[in-house]
């Protein structure tokens, strides 16, 4: 769930005004820079797909030649696949015609009172405080100010160490050498069905690029530029970390944001060089539809990382617990020698929300080394799958994966489902896998009341106890934020 | 304290309890003793409040309320404490945070003011001293890994922390050997006040040894069909239950 960027914070002009009502730009004492952008601001694109459309999205963006001729390589390559169907889905089928890919901005809301009242009791309860709660039910004049300057701050104290933090819009234009060399080089266009969709419609994302040794300084966050008031359908992030280099990147806010777009398929893509490091969080928590299934985000999203260098090392970590849909598969490629890959996921699922999720971890350099930690936790009407793909090739020597695959059931109705697949053509490789399957009992439950711990709080407790091994490998308050998160999608699990 | 007058009771439709009446007054420890199957376990469960037992008649008043009206966490607040026969476990909840959350909800109900953690945790070094823990058992999960024997002696720790005004110690023994049972006894022993009451379910006199009782009762299919003091524990150990048969009043009699 990147969220889409806001080109604000980072003063570029041609893309801010698309997105933006003409409120925000005057307050912010910005002009209109074209004419047709006032044109396309009143109307979007309209629904439909076809190469006219990539043409007028990356015309819109202002792209080069290069990348428009990269998106409609794409565009062509897309045509010619059918939808993936081998995940344990159900899923209507989409029209892709009738999807406008570069929707004209929503009308924000001009005070906290025009906001949907659930939403704001959602925030109440996670505890977001209120000049936040202004910003992510995306009010727009506060939370435009607020951003600006805190978006400067942060981009002056970056530059100074080197690093490049800007979107994927702004890299394409400013830094077109790095984006040729890297965009595309994990996740191949032509990767899968909605890789492909992305690489030909993607409207923003983030580029990350942290030079040779840098240590950056800051965890970068989507978080500062959450005041985008319309999240994109397909984005695109790219993080590439030099020989030594290291980032920890936070994807998404804790608050849950309601998008009511049906489709989201976004890419991530992340580089390690020799030695370099990367650590990428993730809470997501797109709009689940209500308790009867009806509406609700289809986030089906490619990531990958790539550790390009010896010594290098990649982790995911993530908690899952919005979407109707997640289709999600967050991987490492272990290229370099002594490289290593982890995951740690937590995903849950309630009502009819349905996730298949899980990891692919591919060992090709020597001694390189996986670790999956896995919890699904379903609860209502709702399915759970892990899916994950352990593959040793032959020249990986020494290989090691471990992998630890739990999943928690509350009430009759869900499931919860494991599809562990090994490939190991290396002799020497140790892959071991563990799985359990519970329920939180009746008698785990009337164990905690009888100590005086009411219902609710004990389901809590007992889902925070089950994710505590993916808890740890949050930063800290992502971690508080995201046991809350638990703690609000749970409610009326029980009982 | 606490007064049970004809309690019937049914579990899956099938009538475990069948007018089963006890008093039991402040301080005073009352063993209840039976053959499988008697419904002793049936009793701790409904006067704890779990689900899927259905009283169909009579009633338990617990210092003046209607206990059977409470939920389970209420029943706790008001000073009701089960030890469990089978303690379960919760993975990944720290055994300590476990109990502080339990002693400040019933603190939060009973409307006093809660603990925060290093004054709670001051309390627990406290109550170790007392059980004679090792407090390795508290930086674990809830019962997680724990041996039949520390189960046992964390349920009554946790009943030293909350501070029960009725203990029910259901089967407390089981799976006990012979020194984990002298330990356990002696936590319960230390604990045993004018205010506090117990009612300590077990399948074996040997237990009496240790946790001496007021009054022992037998209960044997659904009803309490004699009591007395600590001898009769004795006799029964002495006879075994079939004993009662003839003796007392004939099992399975119309309720």
């Amino acid at each position: 769930m990147t969220s889409e960027r806001s080109d604000h914070m980072l003063g570029d002009t041609g893309a801010t005004v698309l997105r933006d009502n003409a409120e925000v730009a005057e307050a912010l004492g910005r002009s209109y820079s074209a004419g047709f952008v006032t044109e396309i601001e009143s109307t979007g694109l309209p629904p439909g797909l076809s190469e006219e459309t990539v043409r007028q999205i990356s015309a819109i963006k202002r792209e080069p030649e290069w990348m428009t001729e990269w998106r409609l390589k794409a565009f062509r390559h897309w045509l010619t696949m059918p939808q993936p169907d081998w995940a344990k889905l159900k899923m209507a089928p989409q029209d892709y015609q009738a999807i406008s890919y570069y929707s004209a901005p929503k009308v924000a809301p001009k005070s906290l009172d025009e906001v949907d009242p659930a939403l704001l009791e959602t925030y109440e309860k996670l505890g977001v405080p209120l000049h936040e709660r202004a910003a992510l039910a995306g009010v727009a004049v506060d939370a435009v100010f607020d951003s600006v300057s805190v978006g400067t701050t942060f981009r002056k104290q970056l530059a100074d160490a080197g690093v490049l933090f800007c979107s994927m819009s702004e890299a394409i234009r400013e830094y077109p050498e790095l984006v040729q060399k890297y965009l595309g080089s994990v996740v191949p266009p032509g990767d899968n069905f909605f890789a492909a969709l992305n690489s030909a419609v993607f409207s923003d994302g983030s580029f990350v690029f942290i030079p040779k040794g840098v240590r950056c300084p800051m965890e970068l966050s989507t978080y500062f530029r959450i005041n985008a008031q319309n999240t994109g359908q397909f984005e695109r992030t790219l993080i590439v970390a030099e020989e030594g280099a290291h980032v920890s990147y936070l994807e998404g806010c804790t608050a849950p944001r309601r998008d009511e777009n049906q489709l989201h398929a976004a890419v991530v893509e992340l580089v390690a060089l020799e030695k370099a490091q990367i650590k990428y969080s993730t809470v997501q928590n797109w709009y689940p539809g209500d308790e009867n299934g009806v509406g609700g985000v289809y986030n089906l999203v490619t990531k990958r990382g790539d550790c390009r260098g010896a010594d290098s090392k990649i982790s995911w970590t993530q908690v899952e617990t919005g979407s109707a849909i997640t289709w999600k598969y967050p991987s490492v490629i272990l290229r370099g020698d002594r490289s290593v890959g982890e995951f740690h996921s937590v995903a849950l699922t309630h009502h009819f929300q349905q996730a298949d999720t899980g990891t692919k971890m591919i060992h090709i350099g020597r001694d390189t080394k996986s670790k999956i930690v896995s919890k699904g936790i379903s609860a209502g009407r709702s399915n759970n799958s892990y899916r994950g793909l352990v593959k040793v090739e032959k020249g990986a020597e020494g290989a090691r994966n471990y992998t630890q695959c739990d999943s928690l059931l509350i009430g009759k109705r869900c499931g919860a489902h494991t599809f562990p697949y090994m490939e190991v053509k290396n002799p020497s490789a140790i892959v071991e896998h563990e799985a359990t399957t519970s329920k939180i009992s009746d008698d785990q439950l009337f164990y905690c009341r009888s100590r005086g711990i009411g219902e609710e709080d004990a389901v809590s407790m007992i889902v925070d106890g089950f994710c505590k091994q993916v808890f740890r490998e949050l930063p800290m308050e992502f971690a508080v934020e995201a046991k809350k998160l638990l703690e609000v999608s749970l409610e009326g699990a029980v009982g | 304290m606490l007064k049970i007058e004809n309690l019937h009771a049914r579990v899956e439709g099938k009538e475990i309890l069948k007018g089963l009446s006890l008093t039991v007054n402040p301080g005073e420890v009352h063993a209840i003793m039976g053959p499988n199957g008697a419904g002793k376990s049936t009793l701790g469960n409904v006067l704890s409040g779990r689900d899927g037992y259905e009283v169909t008649a009579g009633s338990v008043t617990y210092n003046g309320v209607d206990l059977l009206a409470l939920e389970p966490e209420a029943r706790a607040a008001a000073g009701v404490f089960l030890a469990f026969q089978y303690p379960v476990e919760i993975p990944g909840v720290n055994n300590t945070y476990f109990l502080r959350t339990a002693f400040n909800a019933q603190r939060k109900a009973r409307g006093e003011t809660e603990l925060d953690s290093m004054q709670f945790l001051k309390l627990v070094r406290e109550k170790l001293k007392v059980m004679q823990i090792s407090d390795e058992l508290m930086h674990r999960a809830v019962n997680e890994g724990f041996s039949g024997g520390e189960k046992k002696r964390n349920e009554i720790f946790q009943m030293a922390v909350l501070e029960p005004k009725l203990a029910i110690l259901d089967e407390t023994d089981s799976g006990l050997d012979i020194d984990a049972l002298k330990q356990v006894s002696e936590g319960v022993n230390a604990l045993r006040s004018p205010e506090r009451s117990f009612l300590v379910v077990t399948h074996y006199q040997r237990l009496l040894d240790y946790i001496v009782p007021d009054f022992v009762h037998v209960l044997a299919d659904g009803r309490i069909v004699e009591s007395g003091d600590k001898t009769l524990a004795h006799k029964l150990e002495e006879h075994g239950y079939a004993w009662l048969a003839q003796h007392g009043e004939p099992a399975g009699a119309q309720a």
